[in-house]
């Protein structure tokens, strides 16, 4: 029996309500022991003192572009980046060429990801055929082959009655639908938020009405035939106000927000930057300071990356032509860190739960707590200790980030799967 | 002053904005002579690079270029023909493969003329970029102006048209509002860009009020296209509503200039009377844009005052 024992951390495990310093003993791939003081004379012992303990991050949210644009991305890059940012379990999104829109392709992902061997990358099944938004996928098949959810993230489903009847389908699988939130008619060629800096910029704006009255009419169709909607990538004010609505009114909903949304917002595009062309796009101040009210209050339940690896003849090109889209994994927890938890938005606590169990309780995984007898994946960081993003510093094949250059607080130091360390910062 | 790009307006001061314009009445008075050239840019390369169809301001661009004595070149770039993604990067390569000094890039995507300004050692000049700014065409206007008006401050100009869509109008209410004009907007409520009135502009959407008593009517041209995604009606209702008549121009002041940047949609957006007529300076335009655009060449390629007047 292998084992480790992680003395004198700080051990924040949201899902028990733990938050003070206490040793964790795991033993194989399982948490053993959690409690104050313990010797085990067999264990490697791991000294973090002054440091946090947390369960392994889980994004339900990133793109890893296998198949089709490995020159991006690929699951076994895409690992090393989520394992830099402390991330042991991903869901990845199925709009790769081919699409993840059957069971072949499910097995595919799973199959790739076992290779790998680094953390779990859990497949996200299409909506409908070809993510094309025309006729529903085999959902039943993605499912009984370990799709955890459903999407057509980067489309949004535009026919209401496909909607309907997904979201009533998927309830024999008690699985989500994410959906991406875009009325392509309103959006149209949009490539930033519609406002002054759109005005200024000359470029072509995307209203927030575009997002917004998908939202609506999604909560409306989930809340009529009682199924579960999850709102991917939430960004405008609207939005969340609907969403808080919907919640009251005891819809199954959840949303989503990105580090970028809660960060960065649209008048940082004044330099025509690419690194801060995404979509949605970034909003106003007032949508972040939205959107960090609803973090705390809980109306947003998840923090996910959207992880979107572009490859520099992707992003070195014209505004409009430029894809859209930045990596996320790395810069995930320092995000959090330095802009919710150091500002006083968040507490520890709650910033870890929503990239540890509430993502989890969503999908209906076991994971996402340092509950006795889980899985022993488990992250380490450093929230005092001063990083800098660099080129270098990034896992992934790609380097699309408008964080180059920034420093942030925030370090991950240790990280643990099944109770092997895949990870130790030098 | 020393340029090293000209890319908008927004960047550029009030008193450089005179001094361009001053500078220009210089060499106005050259292109008026028999012999319309001066040898301040001598040695000197400038490249015309055109990613959009136009040939007013390339000629101009380029006879501003030759009367300054500088070598220029039309760098013509088929952009049907170009992969998507390799444009600009290639774009660059090419130009500091050739030496060139002073690049006039004219791109139908807002921001090229920045993102090549920071990535060549040649400087820039923005000969219109998408919806962002047409920052010679507003100096050209401005110059207009001040030749007929004998000022800007104080004057009241109304910008009618396609706002939304128009580099043109953007470069205007930034140098206007800088040498101190009150800058009006007109046009249908679907071209009107968000927020635009936070740039100092009064909106309207009546033409009847955007008009009255302005010294100034620049009319924007409509894109015919724009119709088909139902930012107007139909053509016959844009031209109702928003074409410059004869009946319409009386409502401002008597001495309203009226400015067009071309080309015109003659019977759309303006009238063939008032496009005619005797207080239309759309020709004038033409011949002071030459003279404009030889002020910020010779800003920008450094100029030496001194030889201008040497034959």
């Amino acid at each position: 029996m292998k084992k480790i024992l992680i003395k004198n951390g700080i051990v924040v495990d949201p899902a028990n309500n733990i938050e003070e310093k206490l040793d964790i003993l795991i033993s194989d791939e399982k948490i053993e022991k959690v409690s104050k003081n313990i010797n085990d004379k067999d264990a490697k012992i791991i000294d973090v003192s002054g440091k946090v303990v947390m369960p392994g991050f889980i994004d339900m949210h990133v793109h890893f572009r296998e198949p089709g644009f490995e020159y991006k991305e690929t699951i076994e890059s895409g690992s090393r980046a989520a394992v830099k940012g402390g991330f042991t379990t991903v869901c990845c999104m199925p709009n790769t060429i081919p699409p993840i829109d059957n069971q072949a392709m499910v097995e595919f992902i799973n199959l790739k990801s076992k290779q790998v061997g680094l953390i779990d990358v859990l497949p996200i099944g299409t909506i409908t055929k070809e993510r094309k938004g025309e006729e529903l996928a085999p959902i039943g098949e993605l499912f009984k082959a370990g799709a955890v959810a459903i999407s057509d993230d980067g489309n949004c489903v535009l026919n209401s009655e496909i909607v309907r009847r997904a979201l009533e389908y998927c309830k024999m699988f008690n699985i989500p639908i994410i959906e991406h939130c875009e009325d392509k008619n309103l959006s149209g060629e949009g490539v930033m938020n519609e406002g002054y800096y759109s005005t200024l910029l000359g470029l072509k704006g995307i209203p927030k009405a575009a997002e917004e009255t998908i939202v609506a009419r999604d909560i409306l169709i989930a809340g009529e035939v009682a199924s579960k909607l999850h709102i991917a990538h939430i960004s405008t004010q609207g939005s969340i106000e609907i969403l808080a609505w919907a919640k009251k009114q005891g819809v199954n909903v959840t949303a989503e927000v990105t580090p970028h949304h809660f960060t960065l917002d649209e008048s940082m595009l004044t330099g025509y930057d690419t690194n801060y062309k995404m979509n949605p796009p970034l909003r106003t101040k007032d949508d972040i300071k939205a959107i960090k009210k609803a973090l705390k209050n809980d109306i947003i339940d998840v923090i996910a990356t959207d992880h979107a690896p572009h490859a520099e003849l992707d992003k070195d090109v014209e505004f409009n032509n430029a894809a859209f889209g930045i990596i996320g994994l790395e810069t995930a927890f320092p995000l959090i860190i330095t802009e919710l938890v150091m500002q006083n938005v968040l507490t520890l606590s709650q910033a870890i739960s929503k990239i540890t169990i509430n993502p989890a309780k969503i999908l209906n995984l076991k994971k996402g707590t340092l509950s006795v007898g889980s899985d022993a994946d488990i992250t380490v960081a450093d929230i005092n200790k001063e990083i800098e993003i660099t080129e270098e510093f990034f896992g992934s094949r790609s380097s699309n980030s408008p964080f180059i250059g920034k420093k942030m607080k925030g370090a991950i130091e240790v990280v643990i799967k099944k109770g092997k360390i895949i990870y130790e910062d030098k | 002053m020393a340029f090293k790009h000209l890319i908008g307006l927004q960047d550029v001061s009030k008193e450089d904005i005179e001094e361009i314009l001053d500078l220009a009445v210089s060499f106005k008075d050259v292109i008026l002579r028999p012999i319309k050239k001066v040898p301040s840019l001598k040695g000197k390369t400038v490249v015309n690079m055109f990613f959009e169809p136009s040939t007013r301001t390339r000629t101009s661009f380029e006879l501003a270029a030759k009367r300054l004595s500088a070598d220029a070149v039309n760098l013509a770039i088929s952009t049907s023909s170009v992969v998507k993604g390799e444009t600009l990067l290639d774009t660059v390569k090419t130009i500091e493969a050739m030496q060139i000094d002073i690049v006039i890039i004219r791109h139908s995507v807002s921001g090229v003329p920045l993102y090549l300004s920071q990535r060549i050692k040649s400087s820039v000049i923005n000969a219109g970029d998408g919806m962002h700014e047409h920052p010679t065409q507003a100096l050209l206007d401005m110059f207009t102006i001040r030749e007929k008006k004998g000022k800007i401050s104080g004057l009241k100009v109304a910008i009618v048209g396609d706002i939304l869509h128009s580099r043109v109008a953007r470069s205007n209410i930034w140098g206007l509002t800088k040498l101190g004009a009150k800058v009006r907007v007109v046009g249908p409520s679907t071209l009107i860009p968000k927020d635009i009135e936070k740039l100092g502009v009064d909106v309207y959407t009546d033409v009847e009020k955007g008009i009255k008593d302005v010294d100034v009517i620049n009319i924007l041209r409509i894109q015919l296209e724009r119709q088909k995604k139902n930012l107007f009606p139909t053509i016959r209702e844009y031209a109702m509503l928003f074409g410059i008549n004869t009946e319409k121009l009386k409502l401002a002041k008597p001495d309203c200039l009226v400015l067009h940047p071309g080309p015109m949609n003659r019977g759309i957006e303006i009238s063939p009377n008032v496009a005619d007529g005797e207080q239309s300076v759309i020709e004038e335009q033409v011949t002071n844009g030459v003279a404009v655009r030889m002020a910020v060449l010779y800003l920008i390629g450094g100029g030496k005052k001194d030889e201008e007047n040497t034959d």
